[in-house]
């Protein structure tokens, strides 16, 4: 029998499906995540499946939704909260960082926060404003909180299920731009991705690509291009930024000598600069070249009809890559 | 046009009398343990302020006049299956509920370690300075205990001024739509360390706002421990049948200061506290008890020289809890920490020397 294929939203329904199954103590909360299924559709048949109390609508209020979900994990239950999209959670922040971060060390460890955050985020899918931000080094400034950025749908699925089981809190960004972009082969039943592991998404021998989430799928059509020059680029996907795979990034890095990063978030304190100041500390003699950034501009992130000059181009990532090989 | 709280709830005046016709809320044997409760909370605040001078304690926010509200509303719950959820000046409600004295002051001495945290099997969760912050989490725990079946209710504490955080309003609105079981008990206690309750809101009453939540809010003289436990029992009352959330507005004063950086003599109004000072929750029950013939002179001081020696001997066995070990700091993060964080305890305690 073939295996299934399914899509990034397919993948992450199948693992909320299968997870609420296995675990009573799983349920659901957020904005339009019943009635609707999801704005994205993520969500949907669940509520018909589960009930309005495993799956429930909530009050349009971010911050109640997160610190409702604390709560919830403190009485037993195990919430996976969504947040609308990845911008939305500026509302919810104070619960996220100080709160959810820190409940397992600010009660010495009486008690844990065994709590999922879905977040859709990244642009070019022409969102109104505030949609589309990559917010995601601000959580990497949260302590206890781990950020994690699925780049397909097979690593959507694992890396979901291994965040509902995670006794600590989790940020799992989901690409919106990759949602039903491709299908790609995902197994129906348990399995998961563990986190703190970095992937060689693909091998080349010139220029080290250094990508999460979207920026993956970015850097495949760019390693494409260069490959038409010669130039074979090897990808690393990060797939969590907290824990972060320093040895993987390292030896991926040192293998060829040169490094782009490319993210979605703007350029300044992205965490394109957390990679490329570890890379300086722990590969700086394995480097012959500079090691470069593309990221989008420290700009506000545009009307949907600029964003294709915002974000990271495919042009961009060769040009840098190029520049890099060559240097 | 006048929007007034149809009541506020009182039972015992000022001056030990029952309100005509009203009956207390407590037999007389409680009320003796509530006495003693409030006596042990206003000692230990006067002890540890003093501690805190000579540099032992830590910064502090004193119950200081808040007695009545304090121990009143935690004596509606029962600690076995019921739970609080506190902001940061309810000490004496926690430590009823089980969290142990001499954990907490050790806390306070610098002894923030494993064995000083809230013990298993207590339901309290752990002090929030981040104001309103406890809401939504209370609400969620609420929530989850009522979705597993549990007969439980959840008391949660907040001020006048944490209620201007859109946290608060975030939470009684999820509370009223999910109808859990939970009593939201403010102190109103007219500061918000030097901004008073008319800068706060211009709401004749914080409890009209539980209408806007779709539930009961009350008002109560919070310096009357029979009005306060009336009020928290029938708002546990509710909760438990699953009648849903309550507010509470519980109406006192500050009598000491917002924690032992703050200096009230900069911003206070003298008559105000005057007034409060004539309704002082401890002195009233005092005089109920000795016009009942319950407690003369040399009970009165029996009991307060046995309160004062029950801190005296919780401070000494807080001193005596072990101190913390610096790496200790790295504990509790995660349940599994990250390489990284791991690799940088090492290099800590290597440049610490303390491994």
């Amino acid at each position: 029998m073939a295996m299934p294929e399914r899509n990034v939203v397919e993948a992450i329904n199948n693992a909320l499906t299968e997870e609420m199954e296995r675990d009573p103590r799983v349920m659901l909360l957020g904005l339009d995540v019943g009635r609707l299924g999801g704005v994205f559709r993520t969500t949907s048949g669940l509520i018909e499946k589960y009930g309005a109390s495993r799956v429930v609508d909530t009050p349009l209020a971010e911050a109640s939704i997160i610190g409702a979900s604390l709560g919830l994990a403190v009485s037993g239950m195990v919430p996976v909260a969504e947040i609308q999209f990845l911008g939305f959670t500026a509302q919810a922040f104070h619960q996220i960082g100080p709160q959810l971060g820190k409940y397992r060390h600010r009660s010495r460890g009486r008690y844990h926060a065994q709590v999922t955050i879905r977040a859709p985020f990244g642009g070019g899918i022409r969102s109104p404003e505030f949609h589309s931000d990559a917010v995601e080094a601000q959580f990497v400034q949260s302590p206890g909180i781990k950020v994690v950025m699925p780049s397909n749908p097979y690593d959507a699925k694992g890396m979901l299920l291994e965040a509902i089981r995670d006794p600590d809190p989790v940020l799992f960004c989901e690409p919106d731009r990759l949602y039903r972009l491709y299908r790609m082969e995902v197994p129906d039943g348990d399995y998961t991705v563990p986190f703190g592991k970095a992937v060689v998404a693909r091998e080349g021998k010139d220029v080290t690509l250094v990508a999460w989430s979207a920026a993956v799928e970015l850097c495949q059509r760019a390693a494409a291009k260069l490959a038409e020059e010669d130039i074979e680029a090897s990808i690393v996907d990060l797939r969590t930024l907290v824990p972060l795979d320093v040895e993987t990034l390292v030896n991926a890095v040192a293998a060829t000598g040169r490094c782009v990063i490319v993210h979605e978030a703007p350029l300044s304190a992205g965490f394109g600069a957390e990679v490329a100041a570890t890379l300086a500390e722990e590969a700086f003699y394995d480097l012959d070249a500079p090691i470069a950034r593309v990221a989008s501009w420290d700009i506000p992130f545009p009307p949907a009809s600029m964003e294709h000059w915002y974000l990271p181009s495919v042009d961009r990532v060769v040009e840098a890559a190029k520049r890099t090989a060559a240097a | 046009m006048a929007i007034m709280a149809e009541t506020r709830l009182m039972t015992l005046q000022p001056d030990g009398k029952l309100l005509k016709g009203a009956r207390p809320s407590m037999d007389e044997e409680f009320l003796l343990d509530a006495l003693r409760w409030m006596l042990l909370s206003r000692l230990y605040d006067e002890k540890v302020i003093g501690l805190q001078r000579q540099g032992r304690f830590g910064v502090y926010s004193p119950g200081l006049g808040q007695e009545a509200s304090i121990v009143g509303s935690s004596m509606a719950l029962d600690p076995e299956r019921d739970w609080i959820v506190p902001q940061y000046r309810e000490l004496m409600a926690i430590v009823r509920h089980g969290y142990p004295l001499e954990k907490i002051t050790a806390t306070y001495m610098g002894k923030t370690t494993e064995a000083t945290r809230i013990p298993e099997g207590v339901n309290v969760l752990p002090t929030q300075v981040a104001l309103a912050a406890q809401l939504p989490q209370a609400v969620g725990l609420a929530w989850g205990l009522k979705l597993q079946g549990k007969d439980a209710v959840v008391m949660a504490y907040i001020g006048d001024g944490g209620s201007s955080e859109g946290d608060f309003h975030e939470a009684l609105n999820l509370a009223g739509v999910q109808k859990v079981p939970i009593v939201f008990f403010m102190q109103n206690n007219q500061w918000a360390i030097s901004t008073p309750r008319s800068l706060q809101s211009a709401t004749p009453s914080f409890s009209l706002r539980a209408a806007g939540y779709g539930f009961p809010g009350v008002e109560v003289d919070g310096n009357d421990i029979f009005a306060v436990y009336q009020a928290a029992v029938e708002a546990v009352r509710r909760a438990r049948a699953g009648d849903g959330p309550t507010l509470i507005e519980s109406v006192t004063y500050r009598m000491g200061f917002h924690n032992t950086t703050d200096n009230p003599s900069r911003y206070e109004d003298k008559e105000q506290r005057a007034d409060f000072e004539r309704r002082d929750p401890i002195d009233r029950v005092v005089r109920y008890l000795r016009s009942l013939g319950l407690l003369d002179e040399q009970r009165e001081d029996n009991l307060r020289a046995e309160v004062s020696a029950e801190v005296d001997r919780v401070i000494e066995a807080a001193a005596a809890e072990p101190g913390v070990r610096p790496d200790g700091m790295f504990d509790n993060v995660y349940e599994r920490p990250p390489a990284r964080v791991l690799k940088q305890r090492e290099q800590f305690r290597g440049s610490n020397g303390n491994a």
